[in-house]
């Protein structure tokens, strides 16, 4: 087989430049758009299509909708949905004007900077780091843990948390001898951070593992020979290739956590609304509450805030590129 | 990102939304089919719906449609020369979500012929159009079915809408008090203990209270609990202080009445002195941990509805697993829930309670309406209530079938006898499930440390928002 | 310091870390293990002596079986049609000059957190009605595999992104074609990546409730992930024997397919760098 690995063919001067992000960014040189398999416009389209056509079937159209029934007064049963009335931005003005919304996209904020930005994301990148060099005994073993925390269903997981933090049989306390301590109670933020990096670490992990796989060998031999240590290798060989799954990854992790509905398995949004994050405050006023309209609304803004981080990654990312030119 | 691009696309989606919306509501908006349809066919093809299922949820009741309901109805039409393809799509998963699939299958017709609902959802279901009164969707051999002899009037109440019946009831339920009556003794209580008002309530938690690691009372409340905290604490109280939650005739809802600030005071009696325990009502497991604490007889008064004697505590370890209590007959004790004082209840009772239940409805798309009729009337014969009632002990819709069933079960023909007839039905609103919201964050304000009156002016508030202020009484 | 206490400073260091990692990600699993195996299991993790009793409670659930072969089914059509969709375009992405593409793809993938969520489950039953796909298989594949797709394309793009151009350009001076390149040359490379999408997708479909939920009308069409929610007893009370014992069950095709996928694919790494 004719390949060419990685390993074997070094070439310094195309993958050592700081590699460009999958995201919006300033337009790439042409060198790198350079079709250079010969594929041609109209095979590049047909590669293209299926994708484009099942995502515009399945997901931008109802998407769309979600987002036009976010301007209705609609329910699913009850009068609002015989006849919706529409009522342009009325959801979105009663959101805006809702203590209650504004607490959940605080507590969504910090949901998301805590559990996701810096919990999942250097976790599972320490976790990718130490497992190459690992020992062959522990590798299997902690990567099996962490998958079985990313795999389980969430119906499962809440068994398992609840058993851990149980106020009166859970294993905590039993550890700590801390008999009836109510930690869903006394430290709701604290447990549902926590326990999400506890279930999303896999994804950082295996995506960083995959990663730092792309790391020419070569280079570690070069950076090693010339005497560098662990992390001086990571520093200076290791995060410039992988930069750019960096912000894949956080971009990723972020937009799902701020989708992610699991911490109400754990909490029910409690006690008295303090973990409950904006998935679970859409969850109690569309589907409990039954005002599906005003959760479409919401999740449009829940979009918008995804949209206004991804453009400050975007803008730092770009500074941090000018600083090191 | 140019914001040309997004925006084009959104107007470009949401006039593709606007037209697809139209289609949908073009093609399934039409009227309720012809009673009559299909009345001679002899091939029907009928399913079945309900939140059961085999080796999971409800099984007994999932086993008694597969294995009995259907067969035998079957072998019926058979006999009249109709062949009947009979399916079952039985769920077992969180009533919410149940709900939810229901009402999407009902909006596009695609669902089952005959489904099982709460009777606190018939308002919204027939408010949004989604079931039709039997009377239009059947006609007259709903009218004249001879079982509706055997179900009193209040329990065919759970099943109406504005005067009109919408299904068949399938069962109904009715809360008391579970006493622990060893605990009792040595509070110094009687052991056919009864209380006559809610300080008889209050006085024997603090005598409860004295005993080491005992929780005197629970009474469901807070926002976990969910409906638990309206149809177990807050309604049977309110009905304890003389007038429902819902005025039928005026069409309006209490607000912050001095009867409804009273309930709030009550709880926050119960909870601020310690006699219930605050921190169980805010957490997400907390009703499974006030059972599974008053199966190991940590908890002197609790207030259940039926199933919790049937189904939680029940002797057996097969069918109760962890919460059964093997000595459940010899323990366990009950009371009727007393009003507020003696006399201050609705209509002047001394003791009250609150019964709901689900029943059989009907598809108004259904294919075949009189055979789903003919279905649902079989499913509520005395014969297929009793074979339920025995496969699973449970008080049915139909006398007759309590009488013969109940007899064996103390506490189930006690609720029969004694409390179905003091007690009072949800109301059957579109509203009810915003105002039973409202209700449960209520309790919780209180629960968590707030003044009744601030906690009622709040619930008036919320109140208002959900059926507008016209249809608020009181405040 | 000298360099000899420093180095086994150092790894005891490591060596606690490692642990603490071990600890924090085993003891929530504890339930999970210990569970199935005890007589009337509730919250509280106890020791007691080891039965086989829920096993057989859960071999005679009717459910149980077919649930488990049509989530293999869901989640494997899902991840294959979303490996194969996502590897295509992200190539001719990555390599073809399309005005506006990183804009689009990332509208696209806002877009997949608003169909995720519990308020689009509305508009996405209603079209399947239309399009004749409720009640099926395929229905489910497709929902699930179009709000999978927009991420699954960006991190895989990412890993074409990472292919030094030099590769396909000497294979092209070789007379290679361009399918011929994309086979022997690009596919290779982007391996890993495309094993990390599979096994990323195949988790998400393996634990959706929602989407087969609501979208399948028949039981026993539904997958594991729904049938593990009815695991209630009469009393409405989490059935722990079963929930516990099916949990095991259900969770092992995902880390067996892991296994095989990382070994034949590597996503780890062929033991080749040590630091």
């Amino acid at each position: 087989m004719p390949t060419a690995s990685p390993a074997a063919e070094p070439r310094p001067g195309t993958d050592a430049r700081p590699p460009d992000v999958g995201a919006p960014a300033p337009a790439r040189t042409a060198r790198q758009d350079q079709d250079v398999a010969g594929l041609g416009r109209g095979r590049a389209l047909g590669f293209v299509a299926p994708a484009l056509v099942v995502i515009g079937i399945f997901l931008v159209f109802p998407a769309i909708w979600t987002i036009y029934l976010g301007l209705l007064d609609y329910s699913l049963s009850g009068s609002g949905a015989k006849e919706p009335v529409f009522v342009g931005l009325g959801n979105y003005v009663e959101a805006l004007g809702d203590p209650g919304f504004h607490r959940s996209l605080y507590l969504t904020l910090l949901y998301v900077g805590g559990s996701a930005v810096i919990g999942q994301n250097i976790l599972g990148f320490l976790l990718a780091w130490y497992l190459r060099s690992a020992h062959r005994f522990v590798r299997p073993a902690l990567t099996i843990l962490v998958l079985l925390a990313w795999i389980l269903p969430g119906s499962v997981v809440a068994f398992l948390w609840q058993a851990l933090l149980d106020r009166r049989a859970g294993t905590l306390n039993a550890i700590l001898d801390t008999s009836g301590q109510a930690w869903v109670l006394d430290h709701p933020m604290l447990v549902i951070v926590i326990f999400n990096i506890w279930r999303g670490a896999a994804f950082s992990m295996l995506l960083y593992s995959a990663a730092l796989n792309t790391v020419p060998r070569s280079h570690l031999e070069v950076a090693r020979m010339s005497g560098a240590r662990g992390w001086q290798q990571l520093r200076d060989v290791v995060l410039p290739t992988v930069k750019r799954h960096v912000l894949t990854n956080t971009l990723l992790i972020t937009l799902w956590t701020f989708n992610d509905f699991s911490p109400y398995l754990l909490t029910g949004g409690g006690p008295n609304g303090a973990s409950e994050i904006l998935p679970v405050y859409i969850y109690r006023e569309a589907i409990i509450g039954g005002d599906l309209g005003y959760g479409s609304a919401i999740s449009l803004l829940l979009l918008l805030a995804n949209l206004v981080i991804a453009v400050f990654y975007l803008r730092v990312l770009r500074t941090k590129k000018e600083d090191a030119a | 990102m140019r914001p040309s691009r997004p925006s084009r696309a959104a107007v470009l989606g949401i006039a593709a939304a606007t037209l697809l919306t139209g289609c949908v509501g073009a093609k399934d908006s039409g009227p309720a089919a012809d009673p009559d349809a299909n009345a001679d066919a002899k091939n029907v093809t009928l399913v079945i719906s309900a939140n059961d299922i085999k080796g999971g949820k409800n099984a007994a009741e999932a086993a008694w449609i597969e294995d009995t309901v259907i067969p035998a109805f079957v072998e019926q039409q058979k006999a009249k020369g109709v062949t009947a393809d009979v399916t079952f799509n039985g769920a077992g998963v969180e009533d919410e979500q149940y709900k939810t699939k229901l009402e999407l299958n009902l909006r596009t017709g695609s669902g089952s012929d005959v489904f099982a609902a709460d009777g606190i959802w018939l308002g919204e279901l027939a408010a949004a159009g989604y079931v039709q009164p039997l009377d239009d969707v059947v006609g007259e051999a709903a009218a004249g079915w001879d079982g509706w002899s055997q179900i009193s009037e209040s329990v065919q109440q759970n099943m109406s809408f504005k005067g009109e019946r919408y299904g068949i009831p399938n069962g109904t339920d009715g809360r008391v008090l579970y006493l622990n009556k060893t605990l009792l003794e040595k509070a110094g209580l009687p052991a056919d203990w009864q209380p006559t008002s809610w300080e008889d309530v209050l006085t024997a938690g603090r005598a409860l209270k004295k005993l080491d690691g005992v929780t005197p009372i629970q009474i469901n409340a807070g926002v976990p609990m969910g409906e638990a905290t309206t149809a177990q604490g807050f309604l049977p109280l309110l009905a304890g202080t003389g007038s429902p939650l819902y005025d039928e005739a005026a069409g309006t809802w209490q607000g912050a009445t001095p009867g409804v600030t009273d309930v709030l005071g009550f709880y926050r009696t119960v909870y601020g002195e310690g006699l219930g325990d605050p921190r169980m009502q805010q957490d997400k497991a907390g009703r499974d941990q006030s059972f599974a604490e008053f199966a190991e007889g940590r908890i002197g008064i609790l207030a259940e509805g039926d199933y919790f004697w049937r189904s939680v505590i029940c002797p057996s370890e097969d069918d109760c697993g962890a919460t059964s209590m093997p000595d459940r007959d010899e323990v366990v004790g009950w009371a009727k829930i007393p009003a507020k004082t003696p006399g201050a209840g609705v209509d002047g009772q001394d003791f009250v309670s609150v019964s709901g239940g689900a029943g059989w409805m009907i598809s108004p798309k259904t294919q075949y309406p009189q055979q789903a009729w003919e279905l649902m009337a079989f499913m509520a014969s005395a014969e297929m209530q009793t074979a339920l009632s025995e496969a699973q002990i449970r008080i049915s819709a139909r006398n007759d079938v309590n009488a013969e069933t109940l007899a064996d079960d103390p506490l189930l023909s006690f609720i029969s006898e004694e409390v179905l007839p003091i007690t009072t039905y949800r109301p059957s609103d579109e509203k009810y499930n915003e105002v039973s919201l409202a209700i449960q964050q209520a309790t919780a304000d209180v629960v968590g440390g707030a003044a009744p009156d601030e906690a009622a002016r709040t619930y008036q508030r919320s109140l208002e928002k959900a059926v507008g202020a016209d249809r608020v009484a009181g405040g | 310091m000298n360099p000899v206490v420093r180095g086994v400073v150092g790894r005891i260091g490591a060596y606690t870390a490692v642990c603490t990692l071990v600890v924090f990600f085993a003891l929530p699993l504890l339930w999970l293990v210990l569970t199935p195996f005890t007589k009337n299991p509730t919250y509280s993790v106890r020791f007691s002596t080891p039965t086989l009793g829920n096993f057989a409670k859960l071999a005679e659930n009717p459910q149980v079986w077919p649930s488990i072969r049509n989530s293999i089914l869901l989640a494997g059509g899902s991840s294959l049609l979303v490996i194969g969709l996502a590897a295509l375009a992200a190539y001719a992405l990555s390599r073809v000059r399309v005005p506006g593409r990183d804009q689009l793809l990332y509208a696209l993938l806002l877009l997949s957190s608003i169909v995720t969520g519990t308020a689009a489950m509305v508009p996405i039953f209603l079209m399947l009605f239309q399009l004749n796909l409720i009640d099926r298989h395929t229905g489910v594949i497709l929902v699930l595999t179009g709000g999978l797709l927009p991420a699954a394309v960006f991190m895989l793009k990412d890993f074409v992104d990472g292919i030094p151009r030099s590769y396909e350009e000497s294979a092209r001076v070789f007379g290679a074609k361009p399918l011929q390149i994309l086979g022997h040359v690009v596919l290779p490379v982007i391996r890993p990546g495309m094993a990390t999408v599979g096994v990323w997708a195949l988790v998400q479909v393996w634990g959706n409730f929602l989407v087969p939920y609501v979208l399948l009308a028949n039981p026993s069409k539904q997958p594991a992930a729904v049938v593990m929610y009815t695991f209630y007893d009469a009393g409405g009370q989490p059935d722990f024997a079963l929930i516990s014992t099916f949990a095991l069950v259900y969770s092992i095709p995902v880390v067996l397919l892991y296994l095989v996928v990382n070994r034949r694919y590597g996503f780890s790494f062929q033991g080749g760098i040590k630091g």
